[in-house]
């Protein structure tokens, strides 16, 4: 058995360990907004992921011609301009599901993951191993998004993809839909959980306190 | 002498330091030029695709709302299949004479077409109104025996659109059907969902005196004039209260629905 090539570990390091969401905490935005239920939050990790891939590829392609003073700048119209081309496209063809996503296509350009790996990485990696990284990344993204999608839409609304899985007692089932699901705050929780057992697996990505309560003297 | 080879001269630019002001310059203007017409092509080429996904879901919901209603499927078949358009001139109620639903789109592009409401009677929180409506309607045996009524106005998180069916006596509901609305979901984007809509069949709008009396309840229906409230979507559920009050009424289509019950129209 070979060592993994180093562009192995490119595409599959943030997959889960080095995971942009859970160890970066980026990108939560959308990761609370769209997640009510799977098919939303596909469409909108297959969309981060095509934006992540390609704007890596270009701005990798004329990394050395970025002057340094203009280079954010740059980045973003290039990722803005992806974002309104995916975003059109997805009005065109899937018309539905651009609907339940609204805005949050747009807000792909603020999303700090792509600006993220764009400075990071593409911006001084050749275009193959900057797109595998784009990849990785934008995998992972999906991973954790489909994730909070699948437990929030089953928990929320009993269902999955659209499939009702739990039958509801409107229905004459057993399973009342718990509303707190389908709100933001649930996908924090959610969040906030896989944050902690992928912490409690490798407790090297636990971070050090920023600060220690001072001890308070008694009577003080 | 200045060499004017374009491809020299490109190479010479991809030469200078990053640094050098007049690669700055000319990096931002070929970035920004090939976004431009990266964004524009995908617009214009995509426009008709979208255009025509949006009168399908309207036409979809049209027809989801009129075969929603009991009965209806029976009386289209009855009546040759086909609802009529009309553009009706909302201050005087009657079917507009110099606009058609072909021209409505550019006579409503035009400010003068458009009334400033009163804040007073601007209880759908739409600050102007449409002079001219398009509406659906069907005829049994010279009769107006529905009404589709396209309604809009402000909800919680934004504006709600929708279509308001009322039967041939023209103070019965005979459906509802929400076109568009960002309410919030699971609370107030419940006024999406199929149960609470066909909750307003038969509901009454106005009384024997002919003052409106629609609700949206707090709570569940009391009342034959109201229908279930959403749990935990107060400000939506009355939102809804006045924008169905608002069209109802003086300001909306309540001169049109007098004339269909005059045997006018």
């Amino acid at each position: 058995m070979t060592a993994p090539s180093p562009l192995w570990s490119t595409f599959t390091d943030p997959l889960v360990r080095q995971n942009p969401v859970t160890l970066q905490i980026l990108g939560i935005c959308s990761a609370l907004a769209v997640t009510t239920s799977m098919p939303t939050a596909l469409t909108m990790a297959a969309s981060l992921t095509t934006v992540l891939v390609l704007s890596a590829g270009i701005i990798s392609l004329i990394r050395r011609h970025i002057p340094d003073t203009i280079r954010l700048i740059v980045q973003i119209v290039i990722v803005a301009s992806l974002v309104i081309v995916i975003d059109q496209l997805l009005q065109a063809y899937l018309f539905e599901i651009s609907q339940s996503l609204s805005v949050f296509v747009s807000l792909i350009t603020t999303n700090c993951l792509v600006l993220g790996r764009t400075e990071s990485f593409a911006r001084l990696n050749p275009p193959g191993r900057s797109m595998i990284d784009a990849l990785g990344n934008g995998l992972g993204y999906s991973l954790i998004l489909c994730l909070v999608g699948a437990l929030r839409e089953l928990f929320g609304a009993g269902s999955l993809m659209g499939l009702q899985v739990l039958p509801l007692v409107e229905q004459g089932g057993w399973f009342t839909p718990l509303a707190l699901m389908l709100l933001a705050p649930s996908a924090f929780f959610i969040l906030g959980g896989l944050v902690w057992a992928i912490r409690s697996i490798w407790p090297d990505q636990a971070e050090a306190p920023d600060t220690v309560p001072p001890e308070v003297e008694e009577g003080a | 002498m200045a060499d004017l080879n374009p491809f020299s001269a490109w190479r010479r630019l991809l030469a200078l330091p990053n640094e050098s002001r007049t690669k700055t310059v000319l990096v931002a203007f070929l970035v920004s030029a090939c976004c431009a017409v990266m964004v524009s092509g995908a617009t214009v080429v995509l426009r008709p695709i979208q255009a025509a996904n949006r009168a399908a879901e309207e036409q979809a919901r049209l027809s989801a709302l009129v075969a929603g209603i009991p009965g209806m499927s029976t009386l289209l078949e009855q009546s040759g299949g086909a609802l009529s358009t009309v553009v009706i001139d909302l201050d005087t109620g009657r079917a507009a004479t110099e606009v058609s639903p072909a021209t409505l789109e550019t006579t409503l592009a035009d400010a003068g077409n458009w009334t400033v409401l009163d804040p007073g009677a601007d209880i759908a929180g739409l600050v102007q109104r449409p002079d001219y409506a398009q509406i659906y309607l069907l005829r049994s045996e010279g009769e107006v025996s529905l009404l589709l009524l396209p309604f809009s106005g402000q909800g919680y998180n934004g504006r709600i659109d929708g279509i308001l069916a009322l039967k041939g006596d023209m103070h019965t509901i005979a459906g509802l059907t929400i076109t568009g609305q960002s309410e919030t979901p699971g609370l107030g984007a419940r006024i999406e969902e199929p149960a609470w809509q066909a909750s307003f069949n038969g509901v009454e709008t106005t009384d024997d005196s002919g003052e409106i009396r629609f609700a949206v309840a707090r709570g569940p229906a009391s009342t034959e004039y109201e229908v279930d409230g959403i749990t935990g979507a107060t400000r939506t559920s009355s939102a809804m209260t006045r924008i169905i009050r608002f069209w109802l009424g003086e300001e909306g289509y309540g001169p049109l629905i007098e004339a269909v019950r005059r045997g006018e129209f």
